[in-house]
């Protein structure tokens, strides 16, 4: 279909109901946005993300809302609002609203590719030295320094062992 | 590092050298990686940011890469010197206009930087002259291994490296090609091409990346899948398809010479005209013009210009480079007209070269 006002191709689709009546108006996108009815396009990718966020969750909220990360405290409501994930474990904690999510963008849910060549840590490992991190950062904040200096030595010989 | 040496070349991806460097200007390939055991960037206390950033430091002074990476922390530099990264598109514009400790490790041939607390905790960079991905992932997958080495990355057999964003996550990696697609744009084709690398999954972005529009008649092409495709697939994808649009843009370029030369030829003598005699110049508008001076000096109409030359016009127009190389901080007006004069300045010293 060709645009209204000059010969490109309409890719802009405007429907407008006035008094009943509906006016469709087909435009390319650059008289669109002369006739100031499309924002200039620019890639805004969280708003992307966000609008593809809200479509997977629909039916899932209830439950999904109260899902909250152990490790790093964000809450799935949280990701859905800013479109980044707290911590490296909320692809775990998170995985049944995400793999639709990831279909959608990637059209797979599968990694496949270069793998780290060397020793990955245990992901229990992991996992644990974060919650560590985590008590540690209340223990400093509650000025809780004895409680903290024992903390960083674990941390410490945890890393080095791992 | 002092960054001041850096205006005095042109970096590596306007060296205007490399494979079919008249259509492509570099070939870049970006991984995003983060530590195992911290919460991602947004997540971060200030206090993790600084372990994580002081870690980092650590591991780059230790590293065993050649030639060695130096360290900046970015919340040491000034908002001109930030810029001056940006430009030179070593630092991302948000790494720069974050807060908190922050940094990127770079060489000095700039072929090579990664940042620190970026969205992600570590963005690995490695850019090249020309049309040369091949290059670039041999040398990234091999800092890449450097870095595994020292550090515990966030990965998962299901899902791969795992990123704060879910668009990056499996093998976090982005690889674009910048090409210049003045003929393209003149003949109004551009518009199919993008629609056409839409449809296979390519994002066509501007010079800056997300966000920014097309200055220059600059593109770069990546892949938008990082999830379920191998690095060498996606590779593969986006070496297949450059041909063919450098295909599009030399006949694009046949057409005008032989179709409209007078026109053509006018539309690059003008430019180059208003560059040699403007006094105020916007940097917007110094883009458009060393488009058609560059278009123009490919297909033979300009003398004695080199493409290296206009590359170098290109960045050192730009406001931070520009204020850093006249030495002193500029206002908007002022940088237009010391933009003007140095630009007249500069295609003087190259003489008068209209066919």
């Amino acid at each position: 279909m060709k645009c209204q006002a000059c010969d490109n191709q309409a890719t802009v689709h405007v429907t407008n109901i006035v008094s009943g009546q509906k006016k469709v108006v087909h435009l390319c996108q650059e008289c669109a946005e002369k006739k100031e009815l499309i924002k200039q396009q620019e890639l805004n990718l969280s708003a992307i993300l966000q609008t593809v966020i809200g479509q997977h969750i629909g039916q899932l909220t209830d439950e999904l809302s109260r899902l909250t990360c152990p490790v790093c405290g964000i809450k799935y409501m949280e990701f859905k609002a800013e479109g980044r994930l707290g911590c490296p474990q909320d692809y775990e904690v998170f995985q049944s609203a995400l793999e639709p999510l990831l279909m959608r963008i990637h059209r797979s849910q599968r990694h496949i590719g270069k793998s780290p060549r060397y020793s990955a840590q245990h992901k229990v490992v992991q996992a644990e030295l974060m919650e560590l991190r985590r008590q540690l950062r209340v223990a400093v904040e509650n000025e809780g320094y004895e409680e903290a200096a024992q903390l960083r030595d674990l941390i410490r010989r945890k890393e080095a062992s791992g | 590092m002092n960054l001041d040496n850096l205006t005095q070349n042109n970096g590596e991806w306007l060296r205007g050298t490399g494979p079919e460097a008249d259509i492509v200007i570099s070939s870049r390939i970006r991984l995003a990686r983060n530590l195992s055991t911290f919460p991602f960037t947004n997540r971060a206390s200030a206090h993790q940011k600084a372990e994580v950033e002081q870690l980092m430091r650590d591991k780059f002074a230790k590293l065993d890469a050649s030639p060695k990476l130096d360290y900046i922390q970015v919340p040491t530099l000034s908002a001109l010197d930030r810029q001056f990264l940006v430009e030179r598109q070593l630092i991302s514009r948000e790494l720069a206009n974050a807060e908190g400790p922050r940094g990127v490790a770079l060489v000095p041939s700039e072929t090579v930087s990664v940042m620190v607390n970026e969205e992600d905790h570590l963005r690995l960079q490695v850019m090249r002259s020309g049309f040369a991905l091949d290059e670039a992932w041999q040398d990234i997958d091999r800092l890449d291994d450097l870095l595994e080495q020292k550090i515990n990355y966030a990965f998962s057999e299901e899902f791969g490296y795992l990123t704060a964003c879910p668009t990056n996550v499996g093998t976090g990696m982005r690889a674009s090609v910048m090409l210049h697609l003045p003929a393209l744009v003149l003949t109004k084709q551009i518009e199919k091409v993008f629609r056409a690398l839409q449809k296979i999954n390519l994002a066509v972005r501007g010079l800056y990346g997300e966000g920014s529009r097309a200055s220059g008649d600059f593109y770069q092409i990546s892949n938008q899948v990082t999830l379920g495709k191998s690095e060498t697939t996606i590779l593969n994808e986006i070496r297949e398809v450059i041909p063919q649009i450098i295909v599009y843009e030399r006949t694009a370029r046949k057409t005008l010479t032989s179709e409209s030369r007078q026109a053509l030829h006018d539309r690059v003598s003008r430019a180059y005209g208003t560059l040699c005699s403007a006094t105020m110049m916007t940097s917007e508008e110094t883009m458009d013009l060393l488009s058609s001076v560059r278009l123009g000096v490919n297909l033979g109409l300009l003398e004695e210009i080199t493409i290296p030359a206009v590359n170098e016009l290109f960045i050192h127009t730009q406001p931070a480079h520009l204020q850093k190389i006249i030495g002193s901080a500029l206002d908007g007006e002022e940088r237009n007209s010391a933009r003007a004069r140095y630009l007249r300045t500069r295609l003087r010293e190259m003489g008068p070269h209209l066919n």
